[in-house]
């Protein structure tokens, strides 16, 4: 019963604060509405037994990425690009009945296929530790070329953001 | 006994809809790409409930890929965007048509 309300309340939350970022019209009201929705998403991870990763969400999300958001947004200097007439109005007002659309679509393909006949799933044993063991054996050769990647877009990033020198 | 995992996926379906419609009606490239976030968030709660509903750690693994991708996109992503403001000096996905057939 606890788990049910607690379940509701978290939902909510992250629902509100994602209809939040995506109407407001202030970026920084945005990246706030998206830190609580990171940190709605992270309770809803403990609630399905996964530890790490609600610690990875909070840390690397929550903390890394929204900090690279909003030096960005500083950076950027926010407020005026959202003003003036929108030239494409008649299509974005087309969005919201589509996404209905697609949510719904979502909605038959995906839960309703989600339902498994009773016993066929074994509870999971998921431990941190047995989290680790399948990073570093089964899916050790994705993890060692994310470390790839990473240095890839830290490159990128270099080259894209220096100044030119001439 | 918790909440059967039909609700967290259709969680993740709500929210992966909002971040599809925050995309479309969005002019701010920032706002667009906190959109795009919103989309992965989603996309990796729906990972990790069906891997506890199948009872393997599979999805918490890719998760964590989703996660290291996600920070590098934005990274790149941002940069970007800063590049195109410094020459620019407008922020509107609307002026960014030059590839645009």
């Amino acid at each position: 019963m606890s788990a049910w309300v607690a379940f509701f309340v978290v939902a909510a939350l992250a629902v509100g604060s994602a209809l939040g970022l995506v109407l407001r019209r202030n970026p920084i009201h945005g990246a706030l509405f998206l830190v609580a929705n990171l940190g709605a998403v992270a309770v809803l991870y403990l609630m399905l037994g996964a530890e790490f990763l609600a610690a990875a969400q909070v840390i690397v999300y929550a903390g890394a990425i929204m900090v690279l958001f909003v030096f960005a947004i500083m950076v950027l200097i926010p407020g005026k690009e959202e003003t003036g007439p929108d030239p494409l109005r008649a299509v974005r007002l087309l969005a919201p009945p589509l996404g209905v659309l697609l949510f719904l679509l979502l909605a038959f393909v995906v839960v309703g296929r989600t339902a498994v006949p009773p016993g066929a799933a074994a509870p999971a044993p998921a431990t941190i530790g047995a989290l680790g063991r399948a990073l570093f054996v089964r899916y050790l050769f994705p993890f060692e070329l994310t470390s790839v990647l990473l240095l890839a877009a830290m490159v990128g990033v270099l080259l894209l953001a220096r100044k030119k020198e001439s | 006994m918790g909440v059967p995992e039909q609700y967290y996926v259709a969680l993740s379906a709500i929210l992966f809809t909002i971040g599809v419609v925050g995309v479309v009606i969005r002019r701010n490239p920032l706002v667009i790409f906190m959109s795009l976030e919103l989309m992965l968030n989603a996309a990796n709660l729906a990972l990790v409930a069906f891997g506890h509903r199948f009872g393997t750690l599979d999805g918490q693994a890719l998760v964590l890929f989703v996660m290291a991708v996600a920070a590098a996109e934005v990274a790149v992503g941002l940069a970007i965007i800063v590049a195109i403001f410094r020459v620019r000096r407008r922020l509107s996905v609307d002026d960014l048509s030059l590839m645009r057939w």
